[in-house]
């Protein structure tokens, strides 16, 4: 069957593959050649089916602007602190009991009996304070850049939703360790969105599943914290990767644009 | 390349592309903007086709997006049982002091479900609102109404104080400063055979008027009971 053959990417010199000299090795294979040579091959046959290194050229082997600096960081450090919430968050769950009667107990076992528990359980909770202040500084990175302007307009866009379902994370998992300050944290919140005029009583009924703080509020927070806002944020960090990688990113604001050299030698033949 | 036709054995030759083959141009379909439908058709195959398949496709999606929707809009719309718990007897309360009741408002859900009541028997030199059966025992609510914090009644005073962000509320239960919106929110009360009796919950406005309970922050006085309207899970009489 014929290898594809992808035209000539723009890879790193070091990732690219180089050719034995002549007559070095005595024409003997070595285990770990072989080695390399079966991953090579487990990767080829994949990609012979997917074609998916093109777009993880695409992906990762992107030109990037002069000036571009540690600032640029803070976008890859909030999808770092999103998997971590991610991975911590599922291993929670296998202990956390999501009734309002066993809720407490349940997150007291994790704290003080689990293996490792208080250490997962720390990881998530002071991850998500990370999280929100790492957000709040990659958005301010882009902004004070100006890297939201054409034709990253829609990029902001998505991330303003990232921000509102992040804080949406951070409220509907205030209540789940159901503490005191959880429970009336939780109130208050409701509340606040009670005071909406019109919809406003409504949309706490929704929230609370009734007109009281009651049976079916924990399990609907619980489900909105772990099943349906990581869904959305997960779906949403894809486009605005996507969105990254196809746009590029922007050179810092105090970079001059170079002069064109045929520009310049335009005006000195006028 | 295929083989030349002489080696498989049949000849077929390709028939000459008859200018016969394509369709005359209607006037009547071009005119529709309906390109390649026979004469007098309004709908083509071809659109039949896609429209049946986005149609069931719309169908099948709904079939699973509307009732889930349903199951998390559902308790919106649901009516709210409650029960009469018995408190004491009327002989357990005064006119002039308020005497602390626990009460259930939400069952089987432990100490997140309970909630105290201020209780006290009604005194007509200070209760101007009109008696009926439901207000000769006055209970009034500990949930402020900023947004919900459990208020205390601080006996120095006379007050409701509210520790969150400092409302207080006179003897009645009528805001006097902070944040508040309304007046502490009340149960309906009876008594039967000598028991004293707590009901429903209700809301006040600054007339001690009342209206079906609303959540913490929502006035009740003027526009207030129109913005914030009665809800559909407002348990009936």
């Amino acid at each position: 069957m014929p290898r594809l053959k992808f035209p000539a990417p723009p890879i790193p010199p070091a990732f690219q593959p180089k050719p034995k000299r002549p007559g070095t090795g005595n024409g003997k294979v070595k285990p770990a050649d072989q080695a390399a040579e079966a991953g090579i091959h487990v990767v080829d046959w994949i990609d012979e089916r997917t074609s998916l290194s093109g777009g993880l050229r695409w992906l990762m082997f992107r030109k990037v602007p002069r000036g571009t600096n540690w600032f640029y960081t803070l976008g890859s450090a909030t999808l770092f602190a999103f998997l971590s919430q991610a991975v911590t968050g599922v291993f929670l769950a296998m202990f956390y009991d999501p009734s309002a009667t066993h809720a407490y107990e349940s997150v007291r076992y994790i704290t003080n009996e689990a293996f490792l528990g208080q250490f997962v359980r720390g990881m998530h909770r002071w991850g998500s304070t990370v999280m929100v202040i790492l957000v709040f500084l990659h958005m301010a990175r882009t902004f004070f850049f100006g890297a939201y302007k054409y034709p990253r307009e829609l990029n902001w866009v998505i991330g303003v939703v990232l921000l509102i379902l992040t804080m949406t994370m951070a409220f509907t998992g205030y209540l789940l360790p159901f503490d005191q300050r959880s429970y009336w944290a939780t109130i208050v919140g409701v509340n606040i969105n009670g005071t909406g005029p019109l919809i406003g009583p409504y949309l706490s009924d929704f929230l609370r599943a009734g007109p009281e703080f009651g049976a079916l509020t924990l399990s609907r927070f619980y489900s909105i914290h772990m099943l349906l806002v990581p869904g959305l944020i997960a779906a949403l960090i894809g486009a605005h990767l996507y969105l990254v990688a196809k746009l590029g990113t922007t050179a810092p604001p105090w970079i001059e644009a170079e002069e064109d050299p045929a520009a310049e030698l335009h005006k000195a033949e006028v | 390349m295929f083989p030349p036709r002489s080696i498989l054995g049949r000849h077929h030759p390709i028939p000459p592309v008859s200018s016969e083959r394509k369709e005359p141009k209607s006037k009547y379909t071009a005119d529709r903007g309906i390109p390649g439908a026979f004469e007098g058709e309004t709908v083509t195959r071809r659109r039949l086709m896609t429209g049946t398949v986005h149609g069931l496709g719309a169908l099948a999606a709904g079939a699973f997006a509307l009732p889930a929707l349903g199951f998390a809009l559902g308790p919106v719309f649901k009516r709210q049982k409650f029960q009469w718990q018995s408190i004491g007897n009327v002989a357990d309360f005064n006119q002039t002091d308020y005497t602390p009741r626990v009460i259930t408002i939400v069952s089987g859900i432990g100490e997140a479900g309970k909630s105290t009541t201020y209780v006290r028997l009604r005194n007509p030199s200070i209760d101007t609102e009109p008696e009926d059966q439901y207000n000769r025992v006055i209970a009034i609510s500990t949930r402020c109404n900023h947004l919900g914090c459990p208020v205390r009644f601080t006996e120095a005073a006379g007050k409701f104080i509210c520790p969150c962000h400092g409302g207080v509320y006179d003897f009645r239960g009528v805001r006097e400063g902070g944040p508040p919106v309304r007046p502490l929110d009340r149960f309906y009360t009876r008594i039967e055979n000598g028991q004293v009796q707590v009901g429903p919950r209700y809301s006040v406005n600054s007339n001690l008027k009342r209206f079906s309970p609303r959540d913490p922050g929502e006035p009740v006085d003027g526009i207030g009971q129109y913005l914030y309207p009665s809800r559909f899970s407002t348990p009936q009489k």
